[in-house]
């Protein structure tokens, strides 16, 4: 869980700060978006180093998801007789949410991978020009919306889950426990500010078509 | 004062239970919580009726044997007090309040409020002797201990075993519990030679009982009587990982 989630994290700060350079225009976008294609050629063929991060994506969430399904599993059976009455004490809205949350984010990939990747539920869906994609996007209100409920979600899911996984590999202690959930909600603001700066950027015309 | 209970009543292991209400009139505030349970046991008895079993010992918060679900809380509203240390002065008159047993798969209700906690004792045995000379006490200066270990250790060792941590825990886990005992031993040198397998052993015997997986989200902490602080988990996971990954108990 925290190791798998610590790739998906990095993949996730890597992921955001490519995304700002949609602030550099078109051209530095696309660019970019080329870049990650070709790097590494002409050492290796087109697409090497991309397909093999993306497999250790898909390793990660698959075996992610498969911890998640198998900590719900043994938690419903450790309690076969729920309480009659239940008050938390606590515990916060983020780590309740975990579970149904990683649900929300699982579905909202496919959408996001549809819609960016392979461009079939995009209104533009040109191959070679993300850039005209994600603003073809981000120009309806819903979809900025979507985004934005789902990037939401993601912040959640990271405040728990880094100080969780921070604490599953034993990096806290009585000092430290403070700064590690302060670190965890620190990480997750900053990534999810820096990832909604780019549809708002859209809607709000700050980035458009030029 | 006067009180509805709705308390979980079961005849046995194999009973279906069910919440049965009892009203009475004369509390008084002075009452611990498990008084007040007498009072309303003798009431009981006297009408001829099978008295709440519900388990206690020392009744001075040092035993562990005492612990309930008050109003959905494990030992009832106050923070870092048993069931039998509290008292009736924290509810008000006409105040309703639900009393169920620890809910657990590792705990099954033996009766009413009485659970079986040989679970813990499991994990106990897993986690096996300490190398250590027995006979007189050693010379005091032996051994020296850094301070802030002994602290930490003292306060891991405060534990004393209620489960109100699975009771409260979202995923019924017993890591708090595991985590109390392993960081008291880990941290001592007394501790050091069978520290690495005794991590190892006492999660498997953990996980056998039927306890649910941790996922750090801290009520065990929040209810522990002893206020068992959350770092002995990180402090578990650290040991577990040294003796695992780390290859300190390789198999
Ligand atoms: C406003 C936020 C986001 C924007 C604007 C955005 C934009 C993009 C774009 C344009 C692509 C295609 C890049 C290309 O083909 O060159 C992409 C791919 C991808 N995005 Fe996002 N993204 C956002 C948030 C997220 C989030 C929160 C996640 C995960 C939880 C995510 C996961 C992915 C994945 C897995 C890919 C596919 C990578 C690959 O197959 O190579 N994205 N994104
Ligand atoms: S009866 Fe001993 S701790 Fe409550």
């Amino acid at each position: 869980m925290a190791v798998t989630g610590g790739v998906m994290f990095v993949f996730l700060v890597a992921h955001m700060v490519g995304n700002l350079k949609i602030f550099a225009g078109p051209e530095a976008f696309n660019h970019y978006s080329e870049w990650l294609r070709t790097v590494g050629s002409p050492a290796v063929p087109y697409r090497t180093v991309l397909t093999l991060l993306e497999v250790v994506l898909l390793l990660s969430v698959v075996l992610h998801i498969t911890a998640a399904v198998q900590l719900a599993r043994r938690a419903r059976a450790a309690r076969p007789v729920k309480y009659r009455s239940r008050k938390r004490v606590q515990q916060s809205y983020a780590s309740r949410t975990m579970r149904w949350g990683g649900v929300i984010i699982a579905l909202f990939v496919i959408y996001h991978l549809l819609d960016l990747t392979f461009l079939v539920a995009n209104p533009a869906g040109v191959p070679g020009d993300p850039y005209g994609n994600a603003v073809a996007g981000f120009s309806t209100w819903y979809v900025t919306l979507a985004y934005t409920v789902a990037l939401i979600a993601v912040g959640f899911h990271l405040r728990h889950g880094l100080w969780s996984a921070l604490q599953t590999l034993g990096r806290s202690d009585d000092r430290r426990e403070r700064a590690v959930n302060v670190t965890a909600s620190v990480a997750a603001v900053l990534l999810i500010a820096g990832f909604l700066s780019v549809p708002f950027a859209v809607i709000t015309g700050l980035v458009g078509l030029r | 004062m006067k009180l509805t209970l709705r308390i979980w009543r079961q005849k046995g292991r194999d009973g279906k239970g069910r919440m049965v209400t009892y009203t009475l009139d004369d509390v008084s505030p002075d009452m611990s919580f498990l008084e007040m349970l007498d009072v309303l046991n003798e009431r009981l008895i006297l009408s001829g009726e099978e008295p709440v079993a519900f388990d206690h010992d020392c009744r001075e918060g040092i035993c562990g044997m005492c612990g309930m679900v008050i109003n959905g809380v494990a030992h009832g509203p106050e923070r870092a007090t048993t069931t039998c240390q509290l008292h009736m002065r924290h509810f008000s008159d006409g105040d309703t309040i639900d009393i169920e047993p620890w809910r657990s798969a590792a705990f099954p209700v033996i009766k009413d409020l009485v659970v079986d906690r040989s679970a813990f004792d499991s994990i106990i045995q897993a986690g096996g002797f300490i190398t250590a000379p027995t006979g007189a006490a050693p010379e005091a200066h032996a051994t020296p201990v850094p301070k802030p270990d002994a602290d930490a250790a003292f306060e891991a060792a405060t534990c004393i075993g209620c489960g109100a941590c699975v009771a409260a825990c979202p995923n019924g886990s017993g890591m708090l519990f595991t985590a109390a005992k392993i960081t008291h031993l880990g941290l001592l040198p007394q501790g050091q030679p069978e520290r690495y397998s005794r991590v190892v052993d006492m999660i498997d015997a953990h996980d056998e009982a039927g306890f649910g997986g941790c996922t750090n989200i801290g009520e065990c902490t929040a209810v522990c009587p002893k206020g068992i602080p959350l770092e002995t988990i990180s402090h578990l996971n650290r040991d577990y990982l040294s003796a695992t990954a780390g290859g300190k108990h390789p198999e």
